[in-house]
C-alpha cells in the first residue's frame, strides 16, 4: 500500500464516520417511541453496527497521526451519537409521563369528606382559652365536687347558717343525708376552701366547673351554668394586687384594647368587696364578675391564719363568655345539644 | 332605692349635674342601674274628664272613651287601658302634641273612627315611671290646663340604685346623701324635723312580750289630723319613687322611710282599744293584712295586737285592715319600731310578702333613730293639717335588747395598709372616716397603731375591722389603690389529669363526635327506661320541675335523648360525646357525706355498630394508655347484650363497649343501632402511664407468614390471639388479624358456625436475620396451639 492510498484510505474512512453518524442521529430523531429508542441504541451499539465496525478498522491505520485523528474523530462521532440517544430517551419519558398525566385527571370536587373531626363545646373552648391565659399568669387548675355540703357552700364562705345572703342564692337541695345538709354547689367558691384545706399558701389557683341555680331558664340565665373562680394567696397580697390581676387578665383574654375597673360592691366571702367590669375600645363598660379580699373568717375556715397572709379572690361566668363570642342570641341554644349548632365551632 | 336629684338637693347642694353624681354613687359601690329623666313638661297635654267609656264589637283590645277638656265638648279617644271611670281626671295629649318618644298625636284612630288625642300613662309623658294604665290625676286640677303647669311639675332626674346589703342605711336618702356628701365634699344635712310636743300628755299603754324580737317600740299619739290627698308634691315624690301616693297620713310615714330609713305605721288611734301589744303570733292565728288577704301566721311571727289582744299589724311587715287610716281618721297612733331583721325576713319570705317596710328592717335600720322619724313625720303631716297636735309623753319602750349608740369597734392602721397596700397615717384614715360619721374614740399608738372607732348607729352592717378597711377603701377610692401584677411564685400549669382530660378530648374530637352538655338532672324513670337501676338515684329536694327531679348517675340517658332529637331533627352523621360528673349515692353512706360522684365519659354514634365503639376504645386505650380487659361474659344493663363487653381490671368496672340495647333503643324511638363506650375517667385520667423507654429497631429483615384457622363461633377471636401470641416465641413483632370469612348462612349468632380467621405473624430478630427453619419452627408452634384451642389449620 503506497502512503498515497493509505492517505486516500484516512479520508474515505473519514467520510463514513460522517455519513454514519449522521444517519444515526436521524435515525434517532425520528424514533416515535422509548421502545423505538430502545431497540435503536442497541443496534447502534451492535459490535458490527456502523462505528464499532470501523474501530476495528483503526487497527489497519499505520501512521501514529492518522491512528489518533481517526480515533478522536470516532470518539466525538459516538459521543454524539450517545448524547442524541439520551436526550431523545428523556425527551420520550417526559412525553409519556405527561400523556399519562392528561389521562389520569381527576375531578378533586367529586372527593367529599365523610369523616370529619367532631367539635369541642363552646363552653369547653371558653373554659380552656381561660384556663390557658390564667396559667400563663402562674395559675394552677383546682376542682371539687358538683354536690357540696352546706358547710363548704356557705357556712366555711362566711355564711353561717340564716345569714341572709344565703337566700339570693337559689339553691338546689338533695333529698340526701340530713335535710337541708347536702346541696348543688351554687358557685365554685367552696373549691376555695378544699384548696386552702389542702394546698399550702403561696396559692394561686383557678376554679372553673360547672354551678347551680334554681332559676327559671331565659334568654340569659340557665339553672345549671358554669363559672370561673380566682384565688391568690401568699404573703403581702394587697387590693392592689387583685387590680392588677383582674388588669392583666383583662388585657392577655380580651386584647391589649381593653381595660378593666373595681368598683365598691358586696359579697360575704370577701372584704373589701368589688364588682369588675371591662372596658370595650369604644369606651362602653361591661359588667363581668366579683372580686374582693378574702374575707378573714373564710381564711380561717380555709385554715390560713389571716395575720400571715391575705388574698383575693374574683369569679365570673363562663357561659357568657362563650355567649359573648360567639354573637349568640339566647345561652339555652348552647344546651340544645343540635349537631346544626355545635358543629359552628 | 329610687334617688331622685331634687329630693337629694335638699340633703346638701350636690346640682343637677348627673353624670357626675352618678359617677360617684358608682365609685362608692351605690350601683346605678339606670338614669331616668322624668317631668319634662309635654306641650299640649291637658286636664281632661272621662264623662263615659264604650265598648266595640269589633275592637277587643281598646275602648271608646268620651272626654271632656274643659270646654264642654265631649271628645271621642280611643285608649288601649281600662283603668279609668267616669269622672276621673286624666292626661289628654291633644291633636299636634308632639310626645317625649317623638310621635305626633294625629286623629287617625281605629276601625275608620277617628281618636281626638291620646290618653296618657305616667310614663308615656315621662311624669313617672307608671307605664300601667293611664294616670288618674288629683280631683283638685283644672280641666283644661296643662297637666305640667297644675301639678307644679319640673324636670328632674331618677337615680335607680341597686343598694347592696352591707349598706341599710343607703334605703333612705340621708345615707346615700351622706356617703355622697363625703365623697364630693358638699355638707350634709338632715331633712325638716318638727319637735314641737304641745298636746296634753297623751300615752299608749305598750307592752313587748316578746323582747328579742322587738327590741324598741315608740308609740305617740297626734291629733288634729285630717285626712285627705297629700300635696301633689309629695304625691309625686312618690310615684317617682316607684310608691303609690294614698293619703296625707299614709304618704307622709312613706315618706319619712324614704328619706331616714326608718318605716314607721300609722294606726287610726280611736281603733286599738288604747294599747299596743307586741307579741308572737299563735299558730294559725289570722290577720287581713292593708293589701285585702287573709293571713294565716305562725308562732314565729311578731304581731301588733290592740288593747284587746287583736291582732292589727304584723310587725314590720304590714299593717292591718281594721285599723287603717281612713277618711274618718281624727287621731294617730304612730308606731316606730325597730324590729330584729332576721325574724322579719322569715316573716316576709314564709308569707312572700316583701315590703318596702320588711325590706329596711330585713336590711338594718338605724335602732336610734326613732325620735327623728317621729319628728319629721309630724312636720310632713302638718304640710297637710295645720292643726296638727303632737301629744306628749308618747310611749318609748328601749329594751336592753337595743343595739347600743356607741358600738366601737379596733382599727389598726398596719392592717388597713396590708389589706389595702396603702401608707395611710392614723390621722388620713380617721379623717377618711370621721366623714362618714365613724367618729376616733382614742387613737393608741406605740407597737401597734391602732383606733378605736365608734360605728354610727346607722351602720349596723360594719361590726369588725375588715368592715372599717372596706369603708376606708371606698372613700380612698378603689381606683386610687393602684394595680399591681403580683409575682406568682408558683409556675402555672395543668396538673397531670388535666393534661391528660384535654388530650383525651382531642383524641375524642379527632374520632368525629361532638361534645354535647345535656342536662344533668333527670326526669324519675329515665333512669329505668335506659336499663339502669334508680337505687342509688339521688332525688332534688326543690326541683324546678317534676321532670327534672332526678340526679343523673350516668351520661347514657341524656346523650341518648340528644341522640332521639338529632334523629327527628333529621341531622347526619350523629356522634356525640359528654364528659361530665355524675351522682349516685354512696352505697355505704357512713364511708362519706357526700355522694359517691365521679367523673365519666361516654360517647355515642347512631347508626353505626359496635365495631365502631371498639374502634373508639382501641384509639383511646393506645393513646392514653388505658389497659382493661374486654369481658363479653359480663355486660352492664342498658347495652346490647350479645354486641359488648365490659372493660375491667380484675373486679373493678371501668366502662362498658358495644350497643345500647335495642329495647333502650325501642324506648327512646331510636330506630337505628348505636354504639357506645361509657369509661369512669376520674380512675382512668388519675393514672399517669409510664414513660415508654427507647428500644432500637432492629437493622435485619422481617419474616412474615399468614395462618388461616377454622374458629368455632363461641370461641372469641382474641383467645386464638392470644395462645398465637404465646405461640410465636420471642421474635414476635406483631400479630394482625386482618381477614374474617364466614361462609354464606353462618351469622354471628349461631352458635354451631365456625368463621375463619387469617392472622399475619411478623417476626423479627435484633441481632441477625431469622433462618428459615426458625421460622417454619415458629410457624408450626403456632398451629400446634391454635389446634390444642380447637382451631382448625387451613392452608392458604
Amino acid at each position: 500500500m503506497t502512503d498515497k492510498s493509505v492517505q486516500y484510505g484516512i479520508s474515505a474512512m473519514q467520510k463514513t464516520v460522517e455519513s454514519a453518524q449522521a444517519s444515526a442521529l436521524l435515525a434517532i430523531k425520528e424514533t416515535a417511541d422509548l421502545t423505538a429508542v430502545k431497540l435503536l441504541t442497541a443496534e447502534l451499539n451492535k459490535k458490527d453496527s456502523g462505528l464499532n465496525a470501523l474501530k476495528s478498522d483503526l487497527g489497519k491505520l499505520t501512521s501514529v497521526d492518522d491512528k489518533r485523528t481517526m480515533g478522536q474523530l470516532l470518539n466525538s462521532a459516538m459521543l454524539s451519537i450517545n448524547t442524541a440517544l439520551q436526550a431523545r430517551t428523556a425527551e420520550l419519558e417526559a412525553l409519556e409521563i405527561s400523556t399519562r398525566v392528561a389521562k389520569e385527571a381527576m375531578d378533586l370536587s367529586e372527593f367529599v369528606t365523610r369523616r370529619r373531626r367532631g367539635h369541642s363545646h363552646i363552653v369547653t373552648q371558653a373554659t380552656q382559652r381561660l384556663e390557658d391565659v390564667f396559667v400563663g399568669l402562674g395559675f394552677q387548675i383546682a376542682e371539687g365536687p358538683e354536690v357540696e355540703t352546706d358547710f363548704y357552700n356557705f357556712e366555711a364562705l362566711n355564711m353561717p347558717k340564716s345569714h341572709p345572703a344565703r337566700s339570693e342564692f337559689d339553691t338546689m337541695f338533695l333529698e340526701y343525708g340530713e335535710p337541708g345538709s347536702i346541696l348543688l354547689r351554687t358557685h365554685t367558691s367552696p373549691v376555695q376552701i378544699r384548696v386552702m384545706q389542702t394546698w399550702q399558701p403561696p396559692i394561686y389557683a383557678i376554679m372553673p366547673g360547672r354551678v347551680f341555680r334554681r332559676d327559671t331558664p331565659d334568654a340569659t340565665h340557665m339553672p345549671v351554668f358554669h363559672q370561673i373562680e380566682g384565688l391568690v394567696i401568699d404573703r403581702g397580697i394587697t387590693f392592689a394586687h387583685l387590680a392588677g390581676t383582674i388588669e392583666a387578665f383583662t388585657k392577655a383574654f380580651f386584647g391589649s384594647e381593653f381595660t378593666s375597673r373595681l368598683r365598691p360592691s358586696f359579697f360575704p366571702f370577701t372584704e373589701p368587696s368589688a364588682e369588675f367590669d371591662i372596658r370595650r375600645a369604644d369606651g362602653e363598660w361591661i359588667e363581668l364578675g366579683g372580686c374582693g379580699m378574702v374575707h378573714p373568717n373564710v381564711l380561717i375556715s380555709g385554715g390560713i391564719n389571716p395575720e400571715e397572709f391575705s388574698g383575693f379572690a374574683f369569679g365570673f361566668g363562663i357561659d357568657r363568655m362563650a355567649k359573648e363570642r360567639h354573637n349568640l342570641e339566647d345561652i339555652r341554644e348552647m344546651y340544645t345539644n343540635d349537631l346544626r349548632f355545635l358543629r359552628q365551632f | 332605692m329610687k334617688i331622685l336629684n331634687s329630693w337629694l338637693n335638699e340633703f346638701g347642694a350636690f346640682g343637677t349635674d348627673t353624670e357626675k353624681l352618678a359617677a360617684a354613687m358608682t365609685n362608692l359601690g351605690l350601683a346605678v342601674e339606670s338614669v331616668t329623666s322624668v317631668g319634662t313638661p309635654v306641650k299640649g297635654v291637658v286636664v281632661a274628664k272621662v264623662l263615659r267609656t264604650e265598648r266595640h264589637p269589633d275592637a277587643a283590645k281598646v275602648h271608646r272613651v268620651y272626654v271632656d277638656a274643659g270646654d264642654g265638648v265631649e271628645l271621642h279617644v280611643w285608649c288601649g287601658a281600662f283603668n279609668m271611670k267616669p269622672g276621673d281626671l286624666i292626661p289628654l295629649a291633644t291633636l299636634g302634641t308632639t310626645m317625649p318618644d317623638g310621635r305626633v298625636i294625629t286623629a287617625r284612630g281605629i276601625l275608620g273612627i277617628d281618636s281626638h288625642g291620646m290618653l296618657c300613662s305616667g310614663s308615656e309623658i315621662g311624669l313617672d315611671a307608671d307605664a300601667e294604665g293611664i294616670l288618674i290625676l288629683p280631683m283638685n286640677l283644672k280641666l283644661g290646663a296643662d297637666v305640667f303647669t297644675e301639678l307644679g311639675v319640673s324636670a328632674d332626674t331618677v337615680f335607680d340604685l341597686d343598694v347592696t346589703r352591707n349598706r341599710p342605711d343607703c334605703n333612705g336618702y340621708l345615707g346615700v346623701a351622706r356617703d355622697l356628701g363625703a365623697n364630693l365634699g358638699v355638707k350634709v344635712s338632715g331633712p325638716a324635723l318638727d319637735k314641737t310636743k304641745k298636746g296634753a300628755a297623751r300615752s299608749l299603754r305598750v307592752a313587748i312580750s316578746d323582747k328579742e324580737k322587738c327590741p324598741r317600740y315608740n308609740a305617740t299619739v297626734m291629733s288634729g289630723v285630717v285626712v285627705t290627698n297629700s300635696p301633689a308634691w309629695i304625691a309625686r315624690r312618690l310615684t317617682n319613687s316607684g310608691m303609690r301616693p294614698i293619703n296625707n297620713v299614709v304618704d307622709a310615714s312613706n315618706l319619712v322611710m324614704l328619706e331616714l330609713n326608718q318605716p314607721t305605721h300609722a294606726f287610726d288611734a280611736d281603733k286599738i282599744a288604747n294599747a299596743f301589744k307586741i307579741r308572737r303570733a299563735r299558730e294559725k292565728e289570722t290577720l287581713i293584712t292593708l293589701d285585702g288577704q287573709k293571713r294565716e301566721l305562725v308562732s314565729t311571727d311578731l304581731l301588733i295586737c290592740d288593747g284587746k289582744d287583736m291582732p292589727i299589724g304584723l310587725a314590720g311587715v304590714m299593717g292591718g285592715q281594721s285599723t287603717e287610716i281612713s277618711s274618718t281618721t281624727r287621731v294617730v297612733a304612730l308606731e316606730t319600731a325597730f324590729f330584729e331583721s332576721s325574724g322579719i325576713a322569715a316573716t316576709a319570705t314564709r308569707l312572700g310578702l316583701r315590703s318596702e317596710a320588711s325590706l329596711r328592717f330585713e336590711r338594718g335600720v338605724d335602732p336610734h333613730g326613732v325620735d327623728d322619724a317621729v319628728s319629721r313625720f309630724a312636720a310632713l303631716l302638718r304640710e297637710s293639717c295645720p292643726k296638727l297636735v303632737v301629744h306628749a309623753k308618747g310611749t318609748d319602750i328601749k329594751e336592753k335588747t337595743l343595739p347600743p349608740k356607741q358600738q366601737v369597734v379596733a382599727l389598726r392602721i398596719a392592717q388597713v395598709n396590708r389589706v389595702l397596700g396603702t401608707k395611710l397615717s392614723a390621722k388620713a384614715v380617721s379623717t377618711l372616716l370621721a366623714k362618714i360619721g365613724f367618729t376616733t374614740k382614742a387613737t393608741s399608738t406605740g407597737k401597734v397603731v391602732s383606733l378605736k372607732i365608734v360605728v354610727p348607729s346607722w351602720r349596723p352592717d360594719c361590726q369588725s375591722e375588715i368592715d372599717l378597711v372596706e369603708e376606708v377603701a371606698r372613700h380612698v377610692g378603689y381606683e386610687n389603690l393602684g394595680k399591681i401584677v403580683p409575682q406568682s411564685t408558683m409556675h402555672g400549669r395543668l396538673s397531670p389529669m388535666q393534661q391528660r382530660r384535654r388530650e383525651i378530648r382531642e383524641v375524642i374530637v379527632g374520632l368525629g363526635v361532638s361534645e354535647a352538655m345535656p342536662n344533668p338532672f333527670l326526669a324519675p324513670g329515665d333512669l329505668l327506661k335506659t336499663g339502669l337501676s334508680e337505687d342509688l338515684a339521688i332525688r332534688l329536694a326543690n326541683p324546678l320541675v317534676f321532670e327534672e327531679s332526678v340526679l343523673r348517675t350516668s351520661l347514657r340517658p341524656g346523650l341518648l335523648k340528644a341522640i332521639n332529637y338529632n334523629l327527628s331533627h333529621r341531622n347526619s352523621n350523629i356522634g356525640l360525646f359528654e364528659i361530665g360528673h355524675v351522682y349516685p349515692a354512696r352505697q355505704d353512706q357512713s364511708t362519706g357525706e357526700l355522694p359517691d360522684e365521679y367523673e365519666s365519659l361516654c360517647i355515642v354514634a347512631a347508626g353505626v355498630n359496635s365495631e365502631v365503639a371498639m374502634d373508639w376504645w382501641s384509639q383511646l386505650s393506645a393513646t392514653m394508655g388505658f389497659g382493661a380487659q374486654l369481658d363479653q361474659k359480663s355486660v352492664e344493663s342498658g347495652f346490647h347484650s350479645t354486641r359488648s363487653a365490659s372493660l375491667r381490671r380484675g373486679k373493678q368496672l371501668l366502662g362498658c363497649v358495644g350497643e345500647i340495647d335495642p329495647l333502650v333503643l325501642a324506648r327512646h324511638d331510636i330506630n337505628v343501632s348505636v354504639a357506645c363506650l361509657e369509661l369512669n375517667l376520674s380512675v382512668l385520667l388519675n393514672e399517669i402511664p409510664k414513660v415508654s423507654t427507647a428500644k432500637s429497631v432492629s437493622r435485619f429483615p422481617r419474616s412474615d407468614f399468614d395462618l388461616a384457622f377454622s374458629l368455632p363461633q363461641h370461641e372469641p377471636a382474641s383467645s386464638l390471639l392470644k395462645v398465637l401470641r404465646q405461640a410465636s416465641g420471642p421474635e414476635l413483632v406483631d400479630i394482625l388479624l386482618f381477614d374474617i370469612y364466614r361462609a354464606p348462612g353462618v351469622d354471628q349468632d349461631s352458635s354451631s358456625g365456625t368463621r375463619s380467621l387469617t392472622f399475619r405473624i411478623q417476626l423479627q430478630a435484633k441481632d441477625r436475620t431469622l433462618t428459615d427453619a426458625e421460622v417454619s419452627t415458629a410457624r408450626q408452634r403456632c398451629i400446634d396451639a391454635a389446634t390444642k384451642l380447637g382451631a382448625q389449620f387451613r392452608t392458604v
